[in-house]
């Protein structure tokens, strides 16, 4: 046989075609998943979230392994978090039935996006299968999940347990799917695709941009890379341990995490001290050319160590950190051109001391004039004076305070709403401005009144759309039918749908 | 004036005067009697134009034929890659694609070891009944009255002599017919032992798609064997996932020795038809493989075509749509029965095939098929039952346009009521 690369025949492109079948499917799911009440996908929810927590353990080491990224253990918690705990967040709060606002004789009805194509990045593959099925599924939406082509495996494998225990518990067929060989051009193709009501992309800046560029309403997010400021009000071993703790959090792969510290000269290094004490290597000036060298290439972050253990990053750069949670490296300039004041999704954290708050703030503005517009910052202090000028004076639409940034930035540890897509704002390339929660994913039919104090508002207490009396309409007349067999078959009717109505209601 | 390159027509009533003279004059009388003054123009998706423009849904798909919709863009792709390379192709000899498609076709086909290719369902059922007929060396065939096999030699004797007399070619000593879903009239008829096939519709179509009793099929199934007779399943309009499964034998449970399939295994785009032969009905491929011969039987472009239809029904998103429409179906015709009970009496269903039944007598559904055709909606009434309007969705249909279906449904209903008392006063 001649071996040929190409086929004899030039044929549809199967991947592509089946995927927009993926498309038709979620619009079917959609719409079935509207008529759904709340006690209904309360308990889809449920279910979900429950089979997701079970798998949290097996999922986490799953990625780690696929991806080469990131802690298991901390993986796990996020992927309970976002199951279990997303549940457990919004369980109370109601997307579906009306909500009554008599004071403005409004009601508003809540209506699905519809069909979500949501993408999921390779640094937060799971908790991000696990976050964006959650929400979707709160606010009635179908969700078809593309995964990084780098953790297709593990995100497929827990797609499908979400998808299946949302069946199993009575949510419509293909209510959750998953791209199971993602390809670059196969999204790019599918994003365009006016099937899709909604991307929700969290990723790199490419695909993000993509996204936006489809046609399709989109919330995609930017990048971040978060200055952290300590003043001399902090409770510097509280802040040290949440810093250390935070960016060695999961190797520091969440957006949120930690890039640069701008300690007060006064306390930097009695900061420093309290943080090697947390378990912070602190680079002599040797590794921190070193760590330059190897964490930036021409082409940006050195991809081969995002989300790796700091002591594997030392060992890479050429020297031995044995035990070291994270790497610190002074840098005597905050400005883009420091490349090591760049975002880092990994356990290496930039350190610069400045004067004061004033210094600080034109630091973290310096910094994020290159990457991190409208991402998140930190201030560990207990001046309000200071936290209220950084948070005014930063390009960033969340300042977490007193608080380690990957978790408390994305929410988890503070009421910011724990998120996996956190919006960067128009600064930042993004149409959201908040993290995103299930109200992101829902607009609403509003029902307006005449201010007219005159008209009054309507008393809708206890009124469902999905559950109005059935309404009959009521048969042609029946000159013509003439007879009298036909009449009472006709009368007998009438009478059963009246009898039917009434006790439908 | 209508353009198509080397010919034209000056107006659509050009076109009928034109297809009076030199097509088929009584079938062009016909529709524009029953208030149908359709020629189908462009076509895409599950929609069609009429040559003014208006569009309608098809929900008749020529008999499943469109069951993917028309001219399915991936379909449309793969015969344009085929035309590249090949043609008809030449049917004494072996060929890549015929013997592709008949491994895709036998491996969806349990029980089943060849594939015997025609150009339409009707040789397909002839090349059934031959092969039975050579397998047990018996002649006499038994259908069910108001079967519908097609216009072959041999199929046209299975059927209604509404369309076998008129060409003298009724043969009422080899074919016996017996009523539907009546097991002991079906006895009667194989007990004799004398019986080569019994060829059956997994559900009647141009009958108005009666559903089978619980078990019948079965006990024809059982009575073929007890008696010597092979079963052939006429899987024209119930296969090919419309029953949601592959084939609706396998829907309702039974195993067949042959079974046929045609119309919709190209999508409409190239003509194919397959006979499948268990390895016994497939005798004579052994002793004279020339004894059946179709020069554009089995065309290698509908063969490659062919090919795609199978895997695309294989695709789980397909069969998820099909269990999904039939269940919005059920579930908005039961709501429309509840509006308009009056005049929409009953509906048979099983997966994407149902028959809409319009009272217990008269040709309501012809009215009620005009009454959609003003909705814009194409739906044809049953032939040999015109109580029952034919209600084929596609596989594929979407949550929209299903939506939109039963809106002009809805909207229909008080034209339909219209009509059918305006007939009933009529009469
Ligand atoms: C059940 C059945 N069998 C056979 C045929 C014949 O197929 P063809 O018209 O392709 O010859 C038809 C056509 O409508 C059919 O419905």
């Amino acid at each position: 046989m001649v071996d040929r690369s190409e086929p004899l025949l030039k044929m549809p492109d199967v991947a592509l075609e089946q995927a927009r079948m993926m498309l038709d499917r979620a619009r079917w799911a959609a719409a079935r998943m509207q008529k759904l009440d709340r006690t209904a996908v309360l308990r889809i929810c449920e279910a979900v979230a429950k089979a997701g927590h079970a798998r949290a353990q097996d999922f986490a080491e799953m990625a780690v392994r696929e991806t080469g990224m990131g802690v298991v253990a901390h993986k796990v918690q996020k992927n309970q978090a976002c199951s279990q705990g997303i549940l457990d967040l919004y369980r109370n709060e109601d997307f579906i039935s009306p909500r009554i606002q008599a004071d403005r004789k409004i009601v508003e009805l809540p209506r699905p996006a519809g069909v979500i194509f949501a993408l999921v990045p390779v640094t937060n593959p799971v908790a991000t299968v696990y976050f964006k099925a959650m929400l979707a599924l709160m606010t009635r939406n179908a969700i078809i999940l593309s995964p990084h082509p780098q953790a297709k495996g593990v995100c497929a494998e827990a797609a499908r347990v979400m998808a299946e225990a949302a069946k199993a518990a009575g949510a419509p067929d293909g209510s959750i799917q998953v791209i199971d060989a993602p390809t670059i051009p196969l999204i790019e193709a599918l994003m365009g695709d006016e099937r899709i009501d909604l991307i929700v992309a969290t990723g790199g800046p490419a695909v993000v941009k993509a996204a936006y560029r489809s046609g399709n309403p989109a919330i995609g997010v930017g990048p971040g890379n978060a200055p952290v400021v300590v003043d001399d009000s902090a409770d510097l071993k509280a802040a040290a341990k949440r810093i250390v703790a935070s960016k060695s959090f999961d190797n520091s792969i969440l957006c949120t995490n930690e890039s640069t510290v701008l300690a007060f000269a006064s306390i930097a290094d009695r900061l420093l001290e309290a943080m090697k004490a947390e378990g912070a290597h602190l680079c002599t000036s040797d590794q921190v050319a070193k760590l330059r060298a190897l964490l930036f290439t021409d082409t940006g972050f050195n991809t081969a160590m995002i989300g790796k253990d700091a002591e594997v990053i030392a060992r890479a750069a050429g020297f031995s950190a044995p035990g070291a949670k994270i790497l610190v490296t002074p840098v005597d300039m905050v400005q883009p051109e420091e490349k090591l004041v760049r975002e880092k999704l990994a356990p290496v954290l930039a350190f610069a001391r400045v004067p004061g708050i004033d210094q600080a703030i034109s630091a973290a503005r310096s910094m994020m004039r290159k990457a991190g517009q409208g991402h998140s910052a930190v201030i560990h202090s207990r001046n309000e004076g200071h936290i209220l000028a950084f948070a005014a004076g930063v390009p960033a639409l969340r300042v977490a305070v007193n608080v380690g940034a990957s978790l408390g930035a994305s929410g988890f540890e503070t009421h910011l709403g724990p998120s996996m897509t956190i919006g960067t704002g128009f600064a930042g390339g993004s149409s959201l401005g908040e993290n995103l929660t299930p109200q992101h994913l829902l607009h609403f039919t509003r029902i307006a009144y005449n201010k007219d104090s005159g008209e009054a508002f309507g008393n809708f207490a206890g009124l469902d759309p999905l559950n109005l009396p059935k309404r009959v309409a009521a048969p042609m007349s029946l000159a013509v039918n003439n007879s009298e067999a036909d009449l009472r078959a006709e009368l007998r009717k009438i009478i059963l749908e009246e009898l039917k109505s009434v006790l439908a209601a | 004036m209508f353009d198509y390159g080397h010919f034209q027509f000056e107006s659509k009533q050009d076109l009928f005067d034109k297809a009076i003279k030199f097509w088929n004059p009584d079938k062009t009388k016909f529709w524009q009697s029953v208030g149908v003054d359709l020629v189908i123009d462009r076509r895409e998706g599950y929609f069609l134009y009429d040559m003014s423009g208006r569009r309608l849904i098809d929900l008749h798909l020529n008999g499943g034929t469109y069951n993917f919709g028309h001219r399915h863009p991936e379909l449309v792709e793969t015969l344009k890659g085929a035309l590249d390379y090949f043609d008809m192709g030449n049917h004494w000899f072996p060929s890549v694609a015929r013997s592709a498609l008949s491994e895709a076709l036998i491996r969806v086909s349990p029980g089943m070891a060849y594939a015997v290719f025609g150009a339409g369902g009707a040789e397909a059922v002839d090349i059934a009944l031959k092969s039975a007929r050579y397998a047990t060396k018996r002649r006499k065939i038994v259908s069910i009255i108001k079967g519908y096999h097609g216009h072959g030699g041999l199929s046209v004797a299975t059927g209604d002599e509404r369309f076998s007399k008129i060409f003298l070619s009724d043969q009422p000593a080899d074919f016996i017919q017996v009523p539907f879903n009546d097991i002991g009239a079906m006895e009667q008829a194989l007990s004799g032992n004398d019986i080569a096939a019994l060829i059956m519709e997994t559900i009647p179509a141009t009958y108005g798609f009666p559903m089978p009793n619980p078990g019948y099929l079965q006990a024809c199934r059982d009575l073929c064997t007890r008696y010597g007779a092979m079963y052939i399943a006429d899987e024209v309009q119930t296969g090919l996932m419309r029953t949601g499964e592959m084939w609706g034998w396998q829907a309702y449970g039974i195993q067949p020795d042959i079974m046929v399939t045609a119309k919709g295994l190209t999508g409409g785009i190239y003509p194919i038809s397959a006979a499948l032969l268990n390895e016994k009905a497939g005798g004579w491929l052994h002793e004279d493989g020339a004894a059946h011969i179709s020069t554009s039987g089995g065309a290698e472009l509908g063969c490659v075509v062919a090919h795609k239809v199978i895997e695309m029904l294989q695709r789980p998103q397909v069969r998820a749509n099909v269990l999904t429409v039939a269940e919005f179906m059920r579930d908005g015709m039961a709501e429309m029965i509840a509006r308009h009970g009056d005049v929409f009496t009953g509906v048979r269903q099983k997966g994407v095939i149902l028959g809409l039944e319009f009272g217990n007598s008269g040709e309501n559904a012809v009215a009620v098929s005009r009454a959609l055709y003003e909705n814009g909606v194409w739906a044809i009434f049953s032939s040999l039952d015109k109580r029952v309007l034919q209600w084929k969705p596609g596989a594929l249909l979407t949550a929209d346009l299903c939506q939109e279906i039963l809106d002009r449904f809805d909207a229909a209903m008080p034209r339909a009521r219209e009509l059918v008392h305006a007939a009933k006063k009529g009469n």
